[in-house]
């Protein structure tokens, strides 16, 4: 019987799903949700470098100043740079038609690109920019290769450049490994780099699913109330049940 | 409880529709056999599932815009800007899941038990129906998010069928009709029928014994005791223990690691655009796996539909006298212990890439699926079964 019912609850229980892209080494984001700071530098980071191009088109910029502690005022002043209303959605003015002409697909939107992509993949991607002087945009990247998006954080990061040395494994075969090395310093160092990319991570971890933090909170409070509710109906059914043999 | 309903409001509806009567009949003096256990609290969590599905799914209905452009970006305006939107739409998904795994259960506690067994062969029939039903709803209800997994999923199955011309807007209007209306109709129809034919014949128990056959003067089964009080406090313990897991998924991992909410529904659906891996949900896993089994495209259809439509033949592929696996012999219970097995390795199979390794063992536990069918023709006749006893057995 207990076999029996080990084997259920192997079949209901989740197994560790692939990340999109298969294959690639994912460097782990290990971004803190319950860091409000951090979500504003990337919430900076985000309406300064990539709402020009991506849109964010689900999410409102109210909703960014109410969840995250900024006043509707800060919001307007430095979130939102083409006026509007700070109950507006997060859109992009260019046209898809141009986009296209441009980078050779229209940048995806990204309001839910965290729950699609998965942090670890978001913070590896940014981080693997190298220049390539055989594409047009001069720019490729590891983790997505030949990606339409060119290296927009460059001053930030400056210019890495692939290292490809070829190493023996265990069983002799040779792989050849590619690792990017940093040529052409930009404004931050790789380490704080890294921190601006985790906080950029973070902001779009927590644009996927504003509600997550209400969500775990309501959620401490419902299974407290469920527990308690369980010892009476179990005193209740004991009560009930005392005379059946 | 009966006297006090003569006078008074309840008099007043007495005297035009059976209230009182129904009560007493479906509640207050259906009697149940006293030694449930474990396994019988799934049929009542799946009717709490269902009630939890209509409820939650009309709220939901309120602010989905079924057409192809808006249906994503409408999902997502209720998880952000509706009130409790997100509570509602998790409580839905997570319930669709939840749903099959109380089902999957129930199922096999009819296996255990021989619940399926004369007299309770329509209770079976009635109960595949809702199961078929059920998982139309499922994957029908998958495809109205309208991310890279509705749409490809969709692909996958429209094939199956040959060419259902007009993806896109008319296909997502058609399916919304079927989710929302025609299927929940059939499916509470169904769900009345189920037990309406359970309380005519009475509940099995896990002795596999008929409590009518022994009454007392008042022609009350010795062995029974009213559904109500006492199975209605039971299941509401049950109840509760259930609702704590369901909470914990919807309150702490509603993408349950991407079994329950898959990453590419996230990504609106895009024709040009296929998916890596294309999985059907868990639950349809094990089919899915049964039809990547078979060589032949048409031939794995049938087989597909075969290991559904075989389970509906049930009640009269097993033939021995003996209901519950208390008393059945090891035959059968190895024979069940390998069903079970197949069933799970399907399932997990059928969320794997079709390599030629795991094509070949999606092959044998096929067979062995199917083996278990043909085995219960056969295994009365070597089945050492144990007597049965007269009246239920305490634990």
């Amino acid at each position: 019987m207990k076999n029996r019912i080990l084997a259920l609850i192997m079949m209901v229980l989740p197994a560790p799903v692939l990340a999109a892209g298969g294959g690639i080494h994912l460097d782990e984001a290990n971004i803190d949700p319950t860091n409000i700071q951090s979500m504003q530098r990337g919430a900076r980071l985000f309406v300064n470098y990539c709402l020009s191009c991506h849109s964010a088109a689900l999410m409102r910029y109210e909703r960014i100043g109410k969840d995250l502690g900024i006043d509707e005022r800060l919001v307007a002043e430095n979130l939102m740079f083409t006026g509007g209303k700070v109950g507006d959605l997060m859109t992009v003015a260019t046209a898809p038609d141009d986009a296209k002409e441009w980078f050779g697909t229209v940048p995806p939107d990204l309001s839910v690109i965290a729950r699609s992509r998965g942090v670890d993949w978001l913070y590896t991607y940014m981080r693997s920019f190298y220049r390539d002087d055989s594409r047009i945009i001069g720019v490729n990247n590891l983790t997505f290769p030949d990606v339409g998006m060119p290296h927009v954080l460059w001053q930030l990061q400056g210019w890495q450049e692939p290292v490809i040395t070829t190493v023996k494994d265990h069983d002799g075969t040779e792989r050849k490994v590619v690792e990017l090395e940093l040529v052409e310093p930009g404004k931050l160092t790789p380490k704080e780099y890294d921190r601006a990319i985790r906080d950029l991570v973070n902001f779009l971890d927590y644009m996927g699913e504003p509600a997550k933090y209400e969500r775990r909170s309501l959620g401490v409070k419902v299974i407290m109330f469920l527990l308690a509710f369980l010892v009476v109906a179990y005193l209740m059914k004991k009560d009930f049940w005392k005379d059946i043999h | 409880m009966g006297e006090k309903f003569k006078t008074g409001v309840m008099g007043w509806i007495d005297a035009r529709f059976p209230l009182s009567k129904m009560w007493n009949e479906h509640l207050a003096e259906y009697y149940a056999p006293k030694n449930f256990n474990f396994w019988y609290y799934f049929g009542s969590l799946a009717l709490l599932v269902l009630v939890l599905q209509i409820i939650t799914g009309i709220w939901l209905t309120m602010n989905y815009k079924p057409d192809a452009g808006l249906a994503f970006n409408s999902v997502e305006y209720i998880m952000r800007d509706v009130n409790w939107g997100w509570l509602i739409r998790y409580m839905h998904s997570t319930g669709a899941s939840f749903f099959f795994i109380v089902v999957y259960l129930h199922m096999f506690r009819g296996l255990l038990y021989g619940s399926f067994k004369k007299p309770r062969e329509l209770i079976w029939i009635f109960g595949m129906i809702i199961y078929v039903c059920l998982m139309a709803e499922a994957f029908m209800g998958y495809l109205l998010p309208w991310g890279q997994m509705s749409y490809w999923g969709a692909q996958v199955i429209i094939s199956l069928f040959g060419a259902i011309p007009g993806i896109g807007d008319a296909l997502a209007l058609w399916i919304r009709a079927f989710h929302v209306i025609a299927l929940p109709i059939i499916l509470l129809a169904m769900v009345v029928l189920h037990i309406l034919a359970l309380h005519e014949v009475g509940s099995n128990n896990p002795d596999g014994v008929e409590i009518k056959k022994h009454k007392d003067a008042n022609g009350i089964p010795v062995d029974g005791i009213p559904f109500h009080p006492y199975y209605s406090v039971k299941d509401i313990v049950g109840v509760i223990v259930f609702l704590i897991f369901f909470s914990i998924v919807v309150f702490f991992m509603p993408e349950m690691g991407g079994w329950f909410l898959e990453k590419d529904n996230f990504v609106p659906a895009d024709p040009l655009k296929t998916p890596e891996h294309i999985v059907p949900l868990w639950y349809f896993t094990p089919f899915y796996a049964i039809l990547r089994a078979v060589p032949d495209k048409f031939l794995g259809v049938v087989a597909m539909g075969g290991a559904i439509v075989v389970l509906f033949f049930l009640p009269w592929l097993d033939r021995s006298p003996v209901k519950s696996i208390r008393y059945r012999g090891s035959a059968y219970k190895v024979a069940l212990g390998i069903f079970v097995v197949s069933f799970v390795a399907l399932g997990y199979l059928g969320t794997q890439p079709a390599t030629p390794v795991m094509t070949n063992f999606a092959r044998l536990f096929s067979l062995l699926y199917f083996g278990f069918f043909v085995a219960l023709l056969f295994l009365h006749k070597f089945e050492k079964t144990k007597p049965v006893p007269d009246r239920v057995t305490s634990k």
